[in-house]
């Protein structure tokens, strides 16, 4: 879609110039090689820290990845960081931007309040140290989606540091056992989003949609602590659960609400440690996971046939899996990084250092917002395990999936079945339907009342398991009919008569004599011939 | 009526001796008249004359809104004003209209000034001559005067009179020129390291800069955020209380405006009594480049304040003279940063050139700017680079909080008031100022003004007395920062004791004799 340009001075030029590198990664050269070999090579490479060649040779050094992350968070919040446009995904082209975002000559960024307690919120829930002064800066480069020519940043004192993030790496024969780890984190920085820019290759022409310019960012930086895709995916899965928690960040990867960046180099163990390259465009979790594992093996080719690392920027093309140089022309970028003089340093408060008599509106108080952080994923996770008896593995599940806790603390409020019952029921049968159909939690056609009266029937043995399933599936099939008359429509109800229960035995037992005898030679088996 | 001050036309319309609409009329007529001082880049007629009937239905109703309703003002053109054009006297803004005012243009606009139009200045405020604009340079109105072409007649050396005209300072040359010429009665210019006081003092007007943060910057297009303050350019001391007192105050849209309240209105007492006073001259100020008038003037007026029984002190700044070295590199690295803006995208001027996105960029900036802004834009970058930061911004940043902590030692030791000079000498003929190149020119002018820039302190120019030429010369007050109230009515008594004379233009303003009717008697008590 072609969008309005955005002119303040009507004389009719067209919104139109050449394009700007860096966009498409199709037109630039591959690596050396075989892409598709090192996609193959690739494929080991997940659960193992430790990394070696394809063709193992006498004495070889096995080698370690090192891998960092920088997470950009969009930061959910009515107006932009420093202005007063609104912030919302996929408005037309061109209709959220204010003077300042469009860097109208004498306008002056205002720090939005929102913006600062997201991230005194985010930073307290990773554990982080929360500067009580923290600073803003310009980071100056040229870019057509860029209108003031830099970007508003913390570069020399951010808002919070030295945190840490505790996530899960599943292991085990099964992938059923949960190995906490831990990943530092540097610093979290407040800085404005750019805008876009949209190419079009047909006519040669870039578009510059503004509506994103200036929105808030917490920028997450890990240290380099992960060593593999899987680390990293995980890791990036926790953080996403924390920031949707706290209601900081929707942190939803396919609208651009959170954008990972990774830098990664290899090692030999015991060694300095190797180059290493940046890969950007990376916009879904497993995305994240592959390029990571592709790029690790890709510096181990490299080296191993002695070839050499560039400190370089890369992106990720998710349709050849693989990451290619972007190189800029221009080689290294020098930001020129300067205090931004229009903002004075932001001072932050707690408790003891208030002042008497402060203006509650002019104020951010760190100790008033730690009381009201909501409960975090660790802890629901920890709260489900002491509260339903159900294992941790299941607990990450249940998170995982976006609104399937939420639906099976609904179904818990409403049946009478164990926990442990309602945990197989919904991890099981429930996940395992959407995922067949590719649905979300709030697609599902079985709703958490359905699925606890269903559970209830199951419970007092009015119906058997495998009559349930029967009637789950029914259920899906979105007729309108509740599961109490799915039951009686098709008679699944267990038969308590005991009279007629016997009677039915006997004549079972006359109808196949043979079936009889094997039983009485003790195959019990034999049983199943019985239908 | 057009020479008398804002006080007094302001009490004239308040008695209906003249009606906004004659008022402006007037004005309007004088800047058609006076156009080749090159003053105003735009003329807002119609905008004005449309104000004007605003106010005259204001005052008939008896809904005035106080003491600048009807009253005639012109602003220097990098101030933001919504739907006429701002320049910044800069090809990269030829053409651009904003969309919004500026906060101080709009609160002059609410208390019913008339905007008259738009002054010119060196381009992008880069100068000191206002010689340096795409508009050409301004003419200083004392070029013109009776008292300067009087002295002029006497010396049988002076050349031919019209390729002698002098230059007004600046780069608020424009806004000096206009409200010199009685074109207007109040101007806005901006200081970031003189820029108001040095055409002030070459014009014999009052230019006052206010401390840092008292008045909104938001609509001011930057040259140094850290050091870019409004500033305001009148007749008398008194004027420029009024005008303070419609700007002065906290704006949201601009962070680094202080919400302390500051006494409002700016009312100023008359002082009937010095003593109590301690005035303090700076030793560093008294250098060899300093004309002996000018000096000889300074001392004069430290006597004045001594015979009337003030405390003067000789004091020490001695971090002054890295000033302008200092100016120089923090004010390139944000000059760099500002300007990255103007990229030809969004607004401006934008070249022909499209072959890519850097040819285009580097090809409209190459167009958009004069010599001197992309010289500025250089260094600053260079300054700015990652090797070079430490070397030069952080040192440079460093001299500046030492440059500061002069002053605040000053002040603690019991000063109330810093009284310097100016500028070096009166103003000078454009093709002597010409001679060397805009950066010199700069260094050499700012160097009484510009540290207080770096402070952050209020500071005023007063026109003292004629020179042996004929041409005004001005003195500096520098005050505690916030006190700008303290600092201006110390400034007012001075004003009154020194009696500068009216510049007398009636050979050029042949038939508007209404401006000698204020004329006083050249009775200056310094007068050498």
């Amino acid at each position: 879609m072609a969008a309005p340009m955005l002119r303040w001075v009507g004389r009719g030029r067209r919104w139109t110039f050449a394009r700007v590198d860096g966009g498409s990664c199709h037109r630039r050269e591959a690596p050396t090689g075989s892409t598709s070999n090192r996609i193959r090579g690739r494929s080991s490479v997940a659960q193992q820290p430790l990394y070696t060649t394809q063709k193992p040779r006498k004495g070889e050094h096995k080698w370690a990845a090192v891998v960092g992350l920088e997470i950009h968070a969009q930061i959910s919040s009515n107006s932009k960081l420093f202005s007063g446009s609104q912030v919302r995904f996929s408005a037309p082209p061109n209709s959220l931007v204010s003077f300042f975002d469009a860097s109208l000559p004498g306008t002056l960024p205002v720090l939005n309040r929102r913006c600062v307690e997201a991230a005194v919120m985010t930073g307290l829930a990773l554990n982080c140290h929360i500067n009580k002064k923290s600073l803003f800066d310009r980071k100056h480069y040229f870019y057509a989606d860029l209108p003031a020519g830099y970007q508003i940043t913390q570069q020399r004192l951010p808002i919070a540091v030295n945190g840490s993030l505790t996530y899960g790496v599943c292991a085990g024969k099964k992938q059923s056992q949960v190995i906490p780890k831990t990943v530092r984190i540097k610093q979290i920085q407040l800085e404005q989003d750019s805008g876009k820019s949209l190419h079009d290759d047909l006519r040669s022409q870039t578009l510059i949609d503004l509506n994103r310019a200036g929105v808030g960012l917490l920028e997450v930086v890990l240290e380099p602590d992960l060593s593999c895709g899987e680390e990293a995916a995980t890791a990036v899965r926790e953080l996403q659960l924390i920031l949707q928690a706290l209601g900081t960040s929707q942190a939803n990867m396919a609208e651009g609400q959170l954008r990972v960046d990774a830098n990664i180099s290899v090692h030999h163990p015991g060694e300095p440690l190797g180059v290493r390259t940046e890969v950007k465009n990376l916009n879904s979790i497993r995305f994240l996971a592959k390029a990571i594992d592709y790029e690790i093996q890709r510096q181990i080719n490299e080296l191993e046939n002695g070839g050499e690392i560039l400190n370089e920027t890369r992106s990720f093309h998710y349709q050849l899996g693989c990451t290619m140089s972007m190189r800029d022309k221009e080689g290294k970028q020098d930001y020129r990084f300067m205090p931004e003089p229009n903002l004075p340093p932001l001072v932050l408060y707690d408790a003891t250092s208030l002042p008497a008599g402060a203006d509650p509106q002019q104020v951010i108080n760190i100790d008033q917002i730690r009381e009201t952080l909501p409960e975090l994923p660790s802890v629901t996770r920890e709260r489900l395990v002491q509260q339903y008896g159900m294992l941790l593995e299941h607990s990450f599940t249940l998170l995982n999936e976006v609104g399937l806790l939420e639906f099976f603390q609904n179904v818990m409020k409403e049946t009478r079945a164990e926990p442990k019952k309602v945990t197989s029921w919904v991890l099981n049968t429930f996940l395992g339907y959407l995922k067949q159909q590719n649905l979300a939690v709030s697609e599902s056609p079985v709703t958490p009342s359905a699925l606890a009266e269903l559970l209830d029937m199951l419970d007092s043995r009015t119906i058997s398991s495998a009559a349930a399933k029967q009637v789950f599936e029914e259920l899906w099939k979105r007729e309108g009919k509740t599961p109490g008359q799915i039951v009686s429509e098709k008679q699944l109800e267990l038969m308590e008569d005991r009279g007629a229960l016997e009677q039915l035995c006997h004549s079972m037992m006359e109808a196949h004599p043979q079936v009889v005898m094997d039983l009485k030679k003790g195959n019990p088996r034999a049983i199943r011939r019985v239908r | 009526m057009l020479g008398r001050t804002l006080q007094e036309v302001s009490a004239a319309l308040k008695q209906g001796q003249i009606t906004p609409t004659e008022l402006c009329q007037k004005c309007l007529s004088l800047i058609k008249k006076t156009k080749f001082l090159n003053a105003y880049i735009t003329v807002s007629e119609e905008v004005a004359l449309k104000q004007a009937e605003e106010s005259e239905k204001r005052y008939k109703n008896g809904q005035s809104l106080g003491d600048l309703d009807g009253i005639p003002v012109a602003v220097k053109d990098n101030f933001s004003t919504s739907g006429i054009e701002t320049t910044c006297a800069s090809n990269m803004l030829k053409g651009y209209i904003p969309p919004y005012n500026a906060t101080v243009v709009q609160k002059l606009l609410d208390q019913g000034a008339l905007l008259m139009g738009k002054t010119n200045l060196d381009e992008f405020a880069m100068g000191s001559g206002s010689t340096d604009g795409i508009f050409g340079p301004v003419k200083n109105p004392w070029s013109y005067s009776k008292q300067y072409r009087e002295k002029r007649k006497q010396n049988p050396h002076s050349k031919n009179e019209d390729s002698d005209w002098l230059i007004t300072g600046g780069s608020s040359g424009g806004s000096a020129a206009a409200v010199s010429a009685f074109t207007c009665y109040a101007a806005l210019g901006s200081d970031t390291g003189g820029s108001t006081r040095n055409p002030a003092a070459h014009c014999g007007l009052v230019g006052f800069k206010p401390s840092y943060g008292l008045v909104s910057r938001h609509g001011l297009i930057p040259l140094v955020n850290s050091m870019d303050v409004p500033g305001i350019l009148t007749r008398c001391v008194d004027d420029a209380a009024i005008v303070l007192g419609a700007l002065a105050g906290p704006d949201p849209k601009d962070s680094t405006t202080v919400h302390d309240p500051i006494n409002k209105p700016f009312m100023l007492p008359s002082l009937a009594d010095v003593s109590k006073l301690c005035i303090g001259i700076p030793k560093e100020y008294l250098i060899p480049e300093l004309s002996s008038e000018v000096r000889s003037l300074w001392s004069k007026a430290a006597d004045l304040f001594k015979s009337e029984g003030a405390k003067v002190l000789e004091v020490s700044l001695p971090h002054t003279s890295y000033s302008i070295v200092c100016y120089h590199v923090l004010c390139t690295s944000e000059v760099a940063s500002n300007m990255a803006r103007f990229d030809g995208l969004q607004y401006g001027h934008r070249c022909d050139i499209n072959v890519s996105t850097e040819a285009m960029y580097a090809a409209t900036r190459r167009e958009g700017f004069n010599d001197v802004v992309r010289g500025r834009i250089l260094s600053g970058n260079f300054f700015l680079l990652k090797e070079n930061y430490e070397n030069y911004f952080v040192k440079a940043q460093k001299v500046r909080r030492l440059i500061a902590n002069d002053f605040v030692n000053a002040f603690n030791s019991g000063v109330d008031v810093l009284l310097t000079p100016t500028t070096l000498s009166e103003a000078v003929p454009y093709l002597e100022f010409i001679k060397e190149d805009n950066r010199t020119r700069s260094a050499q002018d700012d160097i009484f003004t510009q540290a207080v820039n770096m402070a952050g302190l209020p500071a005023v120019s007063i026109p003292v007395a004629l020179s042996n030429q004929g041409l005004p010369i001005g003195l500096q007050f520098i005050g505690r920062a916030f006190c700008d109230q303290q600092l201006l009515t110390v400034a007012k008594w001075f004003e009154k004791q020194v009696q500068f004379p009216v510049i007398q233009l009636q050979e050029l303003m042949d038939d508007c004799s209404a401006v000698l009717e204020n004329e006083k008697s050249a009775s200056v008590s310094l007068k050498q």
